[in-house]
């Protein structure tokens, strides 16, 4: 039943509907016609709807093995287990543009169901924008990546899959990355309605900002997640290439962070808000070119995606329309918003303003790092490349700063504020930085690693202080803090919560400086000694598994004579892809990881001799916990009653109390 | 309107920097539809940058010495031979560390030369001490010139050089065992038998 000419056909109603759905509701909105709005809710969910049995279509002709279907003949094979049959979907170009529409039809239809309190034209013009984004994206899917698209006759088997992507992290990766880049689809619209109204105010501020904050967090995870992907899989202990399919992701990331803090300053302030609209427009932008611009084969990686240029150009005029149409409006409507008041330098707002500068810097240093290559090449005919020095010498004197205003920022209280009682407030956590740089001095070598170190517990520290303070912990009863901290908006913990997140990933990162890490060629039965562990390598043995062919290394790891852990680090060779994939051993206690990898055999095969490459990671699992932290802190945040936009409003209408009375 | 006048120009001045996102936003998309065009008629490749410097000559330069080899210049690979690898790497990048078992293996059947890139001496040195030293010799491109003379895109890199200073082969990617067998071994023997 669910046959892929149903997809294609579903696919294709969803572009029709997307179509209908960006123009009808502008028009609407245009007239004030409200029956023409109201057209937009249906038109969302339905496209949505959709777009379900598209990608439903897809996944059924994946795990049903039905070979006819190109895209399942090439990416899967019957052999392939179930769980990566149906993540495989999105492992490859065609999928996964469907499953990114599938995430902007949701998001359309999320506006739709939650967004019942927006000012119908509002609505109605959000929903319009993620329409006709929408539609450009079904119809690049249709027209140049058709993901049902038949092959005749069907192959008995497919071609299997990728060997790196078989991997449970990575499948689940893609839709969560995929999630915070498309999540900020609705503050673009938000951005691009408030322009066409020519009116951004306090409530706009307030309605656009649960949505920035939700993308956020998928994004944040969806990072997190790729970085520590790469740590246990591509087995070269680094967890962050500066690679720019990485910078990509962390590009959006930046504006986005500066956006859900400039969005604080529109809802309190009635401040920036210009510089809001125009950072909505770009970390939406930033999302879809770094997506696209990967996928067009233009920026060189280690990710390889398959590169078409005639697929290039269209997406490049997609984004043209988008990004250049939106800016364009930009240029055109910004001009005339009312500016927002001036206000003191030290103060709350100032501090947010000093948050988005530092922000926007780093990420215009990126995306210089990132651009620059392909640019010289263009321009000079001159190839360079632009690697971790350069973004380790930008961005750390730009981020110290950063780390550094965020322990008292949240503590400035609005308009006018005196620096001075606030750094008092934080004794302790002044004293307690100065012990950890101290420790850090001792233990650790290198500036920047002391520096991180002491700005960590710097965040962390002034994050709870910033919670204990507002409770009186200590300075009146128990219950009375209890008392206040109930009272207190579940948006202050999430922002306390998600800046302790940052101190722990900044912690991690300083502790990773100091990795210690090993490599030897060894026969079997050597003892090595790192970071005061005795490894040995046991034995490695031949071990067959079900589509390669595994060698297996034993190695013990003991501390003073007492078994830590036992690892298995292999190789396999696939037979059929001709790849070799390293499977990295990670023995972890939280607090540091042990890490073994096993290279190539060398020597001859009646005195065989092995590589082995051995890590000692301080704190690593610390730099992901730290993300997923940020991320609570912003759930938590986002279940505060102010964000919820579809909160029931509890006060009553006055006609209605009148009547009462 | 008299009220008006002061604003004129500060409503213009904003009319022009709201304009400026656009203006950066138009100059990117043309680079890229630049880009993509070339992708297609084969004048620009991003993944191929080197195919031009194939069966070239090496690139002018000197390299000061990078403990604990001695530095090299153009005319000490255009007095080669016989084929050498000039491999470049860096203390930072851990491919490269990867990649160092492999040359060690290597190093007794092909001779190799290496370029510490966008690297401090110092680092470089403890690299090799504790990775090993491969390098018959060493040279330091401190602030990556030379890297640039050579077309790299990144570390590790490494060149074939042939009998006379010319580029044979290139990889972009950390050598593998594999590769070697391949790839490496059968040039070798081309290159040696004329």
């Amino acid at each position: 039943m669910l046959s892929p000419e149903l997809g294609h056909y579903a696919l294709a109603l969803a572009c029709i509907l997307a179509a209908a759905q960006g123009i009808l509701p502008l028009i609407g909105a245009h007239r004030r016609d409200r029956r023409v709005m109201m057209l937009a809710p249906g038109l969302a969910l339905g496209q949505c709807f959709a777009l379900a049995v598209s990608f439903a279509c897809l996944i059924y002709a994946a795990v049903t093995d039905d070979f006819s279907v190109q895209n399942v003949a090439a990416n899967s094979a019957v052999s392939k287990p179930l769980l990566y049959k149906i993540t495989g979907v999105w492992g490859n170009h065609e999928g996964s543009v469907l499953l990114w529409a599938l995430i902007l039809g949701i998001c359309g239809a999320a506006v739709a169901a939650f967004g019942r309190n927006l000012p119908t034209a509002l609505r109605a013009r959000v929903i319009a924008v993620l329409g006709g984004v929408a539609a450009g994206f079904e119809l690049f899917c249709l027209t140049t990546s058709d993901p049902f698209a038949r092959v005749w006759p069907a192959p008995m088997d497919g071609q299997g899959m990728n060997p790196l992507l078989q991997d449970p992290g990575l499948a689940f990766h893609p839709p969560i990355l995929y999630t915070g880049y498309v999540g900020f689809a609705v503050p673009f619209a938000f951005a691009i309605a408030a322009l066409i109204e020519g009116r951004v105010d306090a409530a706009w501020g307030r309605w656009v900002r649960p949505w920035a904050v939700a993308a956020w967090c998928f994004l944040t995870c969806g990072i997190a997640l790729g970085s520590w992907w790469s740590y246990y899989v591509l087995g070269w202990g680094g967890y962050w290439f500066w690679d720019p399919v990485e910078n990509a992701s962390l590009i959006p990331w930046l504006t986005g962070t500066a956006l859900i803090h400039s969005a604080i300053v529109v809802e309190k302030r009635e401040g920036l808000k210009i510089w809001t609209v125009l950072l909505a427009i770009a970390t939406f932008s930033f999302s879809l070119s770094g997506t696209f611009l990967v996928r067009s084969g233009i920026l060189n990686s280690v990710h390889a995606f398959a590169n078409d240029p005639a697929r290039g150009i269209f997406i490049l005029g997609l984004l043209a329309v988008v990004i250049g149409g939106s800016l364009a409006l930009f240029a055109y409507r910004a001009p005339s918003l009312t500016a927002g008041g001036l206000f003191a330098p030290i103060s709350r707002e100032g501090a947010l303003v000093l948050n988005n500068i530092l922000l926007c810097s780093i990420c215009a240093v990126v995306v210089t790092g990132t651009m620059y290559p392909p640019f010289m090449s263009l321009l000079f005919d001159r190839t360079i490349s632009v690697g971790k020095p350069f973004f380790d010498a930008t961005t750390i004197p730009l981020a110290l700063p950063l780390f550094v205003f965020m322990g008292f920022g949240p503590m400035l209280p609005w308009k006018r504020a005196q620096l001075w009682p606030v750094l008092q407030r934080l004794w302790l956590a002044a004293i307690l930085t100065a012990i950890a740089f101290g420790v850090a001095a001792y233990g650790v070598s290198g500036l920047l690693p002391v520096l991180s170190c002491g700005v960590a517990v710097w965040i962390i520290i002034a994050s709870v202080t910033d919670i204990t303070e507002r409770v009186k912990l200590f300075r009146m009863p128990l219950a009375g803090s209890w008392q206040r901290a109930r009272m207190l908006p579940r948006s202050i913990f999430g922002t306390a919560i998600a800046h302790a997140g940052v101190g722990i990933t900044v912690l991690g990162l300083a502790a990773m400086s100091q990795a210690q890490h090993k490599i030897v060629e060894v026969p079997v039965g050597t003892t090595e000694h790192l970071a005061g562990y005795d490894w040995t390598l046991q034995k490695v043995e031949q071990a067959p598994g079900p589509n390669y062919t595994a060698m297996v290394a034993t190695i013990e790891v003991r501390h003073n004579g007492a078994l830590v852990t036992v690892m298995h680090p292999s190789k396999r060779s696939f037979n059929s892809q001709n790849q070799t994939t390293t499977e990295v051993s990670i023995h972890t206690n939280l607090l540091s990881d042990l890490y073994g990898v096993l290279g190539d055999k060398h020597g001859t095969d009646a005195a065989p001799t092995y590589v082995l490459r051995l890590h000692y990671n301080p704190l690593a699992p610390w730099m992901w916990l730290g993300a997923l932290v940020m991320a609570i802190g912003g759930v938590l945040s986002l279940s505060d009653r102010r964000m919820r936009v579809g909160a029931p409003r509890r006060a009553k209408p006055i006609s209605e109390i009148g009547g009462a009375a | 309107m008299s009220t008006q006048d002061p604003n004129k120009p500060c409503l213009t001045r904003r009319r022009v920097m709201m304009g400026v996102p656009l203006a950066g936003a138009a100059v990117l998309g043309v680079g890229f539809w630049k880009m993509l065009s070339g992708m297609q008629q084969g004048s620009f490749n991003p993944h191929d940058i080197n195919a031009p410097v194939l069966n070239r000559p090496v690139p002018d330069f000197t390299l000061p010495d990078q403990t604990p080899g001695q530095g090299f210049a153009t005319q000490d690979l255009k007095a080669l031979t016989k084929p050498i690898l000039v491999n470049f790497f860096a203390s930072w990048c851990i491919p490269c560390l990867a990649e160092m078992p492999t040359l060690m293996a290597l190093k007794d059947d092909l001779e190799l030369w290496g370029i510490a890139y966008k690297d401090r001496p110092e680092n470089a040195a403890k690299f090799l001490q504790h990775s090993g030293n491969p390098f018959t010799r060493l040279g330091s491109d401190r602030d990556g010139r030379v890297g640039i003379e050579w077309g790299i895109s990144g570390v590790p890199e490494t060149f074939l050089i042939g009998p006379g200073g010319i580029i044979r082969w290139h990889s972009a990617t950390p050598l593998e065992v594999e590769t070697i067998r391949q790839t490496l071994i059968p040039l070798l023997a081309k290159l040696k038998t004329p």
